[in-house]
């Protein structure tokens, strides 16, 4: 325990080191200049920025900005690059909730409840409830990431192949609840996605599958294309079609109150609890922690509520427990590349590019090696924190009051930064036809009361099965066995196995009807 | 509409002027403006970390900043098509390397370009040596006992790699055709997750670029056999090379090499060349790449001409690596 508090202070004494600097223009005077927190402070900015704009993606970014780090040492370049990755966290849910646009992949499930509570006149509650979720999981996340570092990466390690698989099994089942209308369209919605999520190249043999000899297409469609036509193109069309305009008057009228009532917080509280918690654990396996997260943590708080209808009409937790997990998820994804040097996703591969240039490659050694690294980086992390949800709740008035721009200037602006965010995640012009195509396919999706979320879902969880299954399929040579007889995927199988069952019985039925098929509007 | 024709015969006229303008620019004025030096993957990665140490040091030189541009997507092939098809003035470069330049030729049968004929060799930068790893209970003690356990249990072992067309996949399927052994290829998304898997030991061995595996190594956290390049590594002094274990005819670097498109005047191919040497020998650079483990050209593999050999090589000696196991 002393060790810990040695090193916290040894990491917050590198957060707030001020360089002097001497300009010539004041004559020899020399100014202490706190240059870690300036840069967490632009990182943050630059983050929530990114995580505002549309389509303009955190791997876009980092790797944008990674040339100018170049030129930093090693430790503020990296304090500033984790703040744009969890800025963009708590930015990302700000579109969500204002235009039913996700900024990140992570604030899909947030626009579900938050674009309805902004219909409602509740979008500063929306706002605030996501900053302050957010707050809160991030701080959470920083103590775990300090406590727990070292022994959760145990649990990093023991996912293989067969676990991951069962884990995505699960998410697959969990999926069915997202949808608040027919269980048959969010089936159907689930496997279009995972269908979307086969075209590209075969892992195994590096064929091309479903790409039609479009050179673009054989890396696979990029998640942000996708969803920005689903749900940002299409929302747009359909409130440009007669029917829509009267939605947008009613956000415009009635806006009430921009922060959460009291009764609004108690409701949240244990949205933000249970999603933070889930979003730690998510989060520190490799692979798409942070979007995951979110979908789960949405699920749950649907599972657990005692009337699960409020979900997808408004309700607070459906905002609350999603962006808690997916910052959570975003900070604890930094245990493995601190504890191991192995970066679990392409933000923190980059990550290991901005150590790499300055000459430190991160191994299991780092946290001997480079204590100011990590400690200072791990003090940054809950500071950056604070900043986001300083620079956050005042911008929340602004952010409603932008609602009040009649739609017919607002819809063009939303068009081109969606889709000067499309074309910069490959600079792909194609990208920006294909979001384009799929806002016609989302368009005619919500005329037919098919609901994007899941479709969505099942693109995310479609490469990470696939890849999974055939992965362990290869070590076990073809023994479909392994996923039962190691424990962690065992368990994780009976959960699922526990939950069709559940949804399967008819002497349960009537509590499925409960859980699974709510009315139709 | 006979405007918008005319004004298009207009536009035509005006472009063609300014082409004609502009071609007659003269190789001993090169470079009158920025160049840009396109990077096949992303950044932060091997090649781009040594495109940037040795980019930065032919600007001071040559005067004019080299702009990198990281372009992405199908194993580099997407990047390198770009630069095959970039006006050959000297402003559009590309750091190509083992993958975009020689193995594409054998795992792409649509390759938009030929390596061979679409490029003019620049000079050929630092190269990544590959080792071989193994997770850190894998039973056999050193290369020869790594062999021999290989062969015995072909159909048993797992070996990871960072998905096909990968520098992890192309260098590991060399390994195998040299031990003619045909073991099971576990595919991950990228080195990191492959790493992953052989730290956790869900996979037996590897083959991986030195940069990712040092710190692994030192941390014992995975094993490794032996460095495939004829001379020891200064970042793992203790590691045998091949040549030393016993396994000589494994001999492979993931190599960088600057290319510009077929075409650019040979006065400017030098005046590039000349900067990319001079930026080999600057004491900063040079300690920049070793400290990475790169292995640095000497002076007779810096020529076009080397490169140009190398290129022949390996794509012939990829074709046949690669060609039976697809």
């Amino acid at each position: 325990m002393g060790d810990l508090f040695s090193n916290l202070g040894l990491g917050f004494g590198v957060v707030f080191q001020f360089v002097q600097w001497t300009p010539s223009f004041l004559g020899g005077m020399s100014i202490p200049i706190p240059v870690n927190i300036l840069l967490c402070l632009i990182g943050a900015l630059v983050g929530t920025l990114v995580g505002v704009l549309p389509g303009i993606g955190t791997i876009a970014t980092v790797a944008m900005l990674l040339p100018i780090t170049f030129g930093l040492p090693p430790v503020g370049a990296l304090i500033m690059l984790a703040g744009i990755y969890y800025g963009a966290q708590y930015g990302g849910s700000t579109t969500s909730i204002l235009v039913n646009i996700p900024g990140e992949a992570g604030s899909v499930v947030t626009a579900l409840d938050g674009f309805q509570m902004a219909k409602q006149g509740r979008a500063g509650p929306a706002l605030a409830i996501a900053a302050i979720g957010s707050f809160f999981a991030g701080c959470v996340a920083t103590v775990l990431i300090a406590v727990l570092g070292a022994p959760l990466t145990k649990l990093a390690l023991a996912f293989g192949p067969a676990e991951y698989f069962s884990l995505m099994v699960l998410g697959l089942i969990f999926a069915v609840v997202l949808a608040k209308g027919s269980v048959l369209k969010a089936i159907a919605m689930i496997v279009f996605g995972l269908l979307l999520s086969m075209v590209g190249s075969d892992i195994e043999t590096g064929a091309s599958r479903m790409s039609f000899n479009i050179p673009e297409l054989a890396d696979g469609l990029g998640f942000a294309t996708v969803a920005m036509g689903l749900f940002g193109f299409a929302e747009i069309i359909r409130n440009l079609d007669a029917g829509g305009e009267g939605d947008r008057e009613l956000v415009q009228q009635k806006v009430t109150g921009l922060m959460p009532t009291r009764q609004d917080l108690k409701d949240s509280a244990p949205a933000i609890l249970r999603g933070t918690v889930l979003g730690s654990i998510l989060g520190i396996l490799p692979g798409g922690g942070a979007v995951i997260a979110s979908f789960a943590a949405y699920t749950l708080e649907k599972k657990l509520a005692k009337n699960p209808k409020r979900f997808g009409r408004g309700a607070i937790e459906g905002v609350a427990a999603p962006e808690s997990a997916n910052n959570a998820a975003a900070q604890t994804s930094f245990i493995p590349l601190l504890t191991l040097g192995i970066p679990p996703n392409a933000v923190m591969a980059l990550m290991v590019g901005a150590m790499t240039i300055h000459g430190i490659v991160p191994g299991p050694q780092v946290m001997q090696k480079q204590p100011e690294l990590v400690w200072g980086m791990i003090a940054s992390m809950w500071i950056g924190n604070l900043m986001l949800l300083i620079i956050n709740l005042p911008l929340v008035g602004i952010w409603v009051r932008l609602l009040r721009v009649p739609y017919r200037l607002m819809f063009p602006s939303i068009v081109i930064f969606c889709c000067i965010g499309i074309y910069s995640v490959n600079n792909a012009p194609v990208d920006v036809v294909l979001a384009g195509v799929f806002g016609l396919v989302g368009y005619w999706l919500i005329k037919h009361d098919f609901e994007p979320a899941p479709l969505l879902l099942g693109m995310v969880l479609g490469p990470l099965m696939e890849e999974n299954l055939r992965r362990a399929l290869l070590i076990s040579r073809g023994d479909g066995t392994v996923f039962f007889t190691r424990p962690l995927s065992a368990s994780l199988m009976a959960i699922s196995a526990f939950l069709l069952v559940l949804a399967i019985l008819p002497s349960l039925r009537k509590k499925r009807d409960e859980v699974f098929v709510e009315s139709e509007t | 509409m006979k405007t918008l024709a005319r004004m298009i015969a207009a536009g035509s006229i005006a472009a063609a002027t300014l082409g004609l303008v502009a071609l007659p620019v003269a190789a001993q004025d090169y470079p009158t403006r920025n160049i840009t030096m396109i990077i096949p993957f992303a950044a932060g990665g091997p090649t781009d970390v040594i495109a940037r140490i040795v980019a930065s040091d032919m600007s001071k030189t040559l005067g004019q900043q080299i702009v990198i541009e990281n372009v992405v997507g199908a194993g580099g092939t997407t990047a390198a098509g770009r630069a095959a098809k970039a006006a050959p003035d000297g402003y559009t470069l590309i750091m190509g390397h083992m993958g975009t330049h020689a193995a594409s030729v054998a795992l792409y049968p649509k390759l938009a370009y030929n390596p061979e004929t679409d490029f003019e060799p620049v000079m050929l930068a630092a190269g990544t040596p590959i080792l071989i790893l193994a997770r850190k209970d894998f039973e056999p003690k050193d290369l020869k006992e790594f062999v021999a356990y290989l062969k015995a249990n072909e159909a048993k072992v797992n070996q990871a790699h960072a998905g096909i067309g990968a520098v992890s996949h192309v260098t590991c399927e060399l390994l195998n055709s040299v031990l003619g052994i045909k073991p099971t290829g576990v595919p991950f998304n990228g080195t990191g997750p492959a790493m992953n898997a052989l730290v956790g030991g869900q996979v037996d061995y590897m083959c991986d670029q030195i940069v990712n595996a040092v710190p692994q190594i030192n941390g014992g956290t995975i094993k490794s056999y032996a460095i495939a390049t004829p001379e020891r590594n200064p970042s793992l002094p203790d590691l045998p090379t091949t040549l030393e274990a016993g396994l000589p005819a494994y001999q492979v670097s993931a190599w960088n090499a600057i290319f510009a498109p077929k075409g650019t005047p040979a006065p400017i191919l030098a005046k590039l060349n000349a900067a990319a040497a001079k930026a080999l020998d600057d004491e900063n650079v040079r300690k920049r790449l070793l400290d990475l483990g790169s292995d640095i050209p000497k002076a007779e593999g810096r020529t076009r001409q080397a490169l140009a050999a190398l290129v022949k090589s390996d794509v012939a000696r990829w074709k046949s690596v690669l060609k039976p196991t697809n």
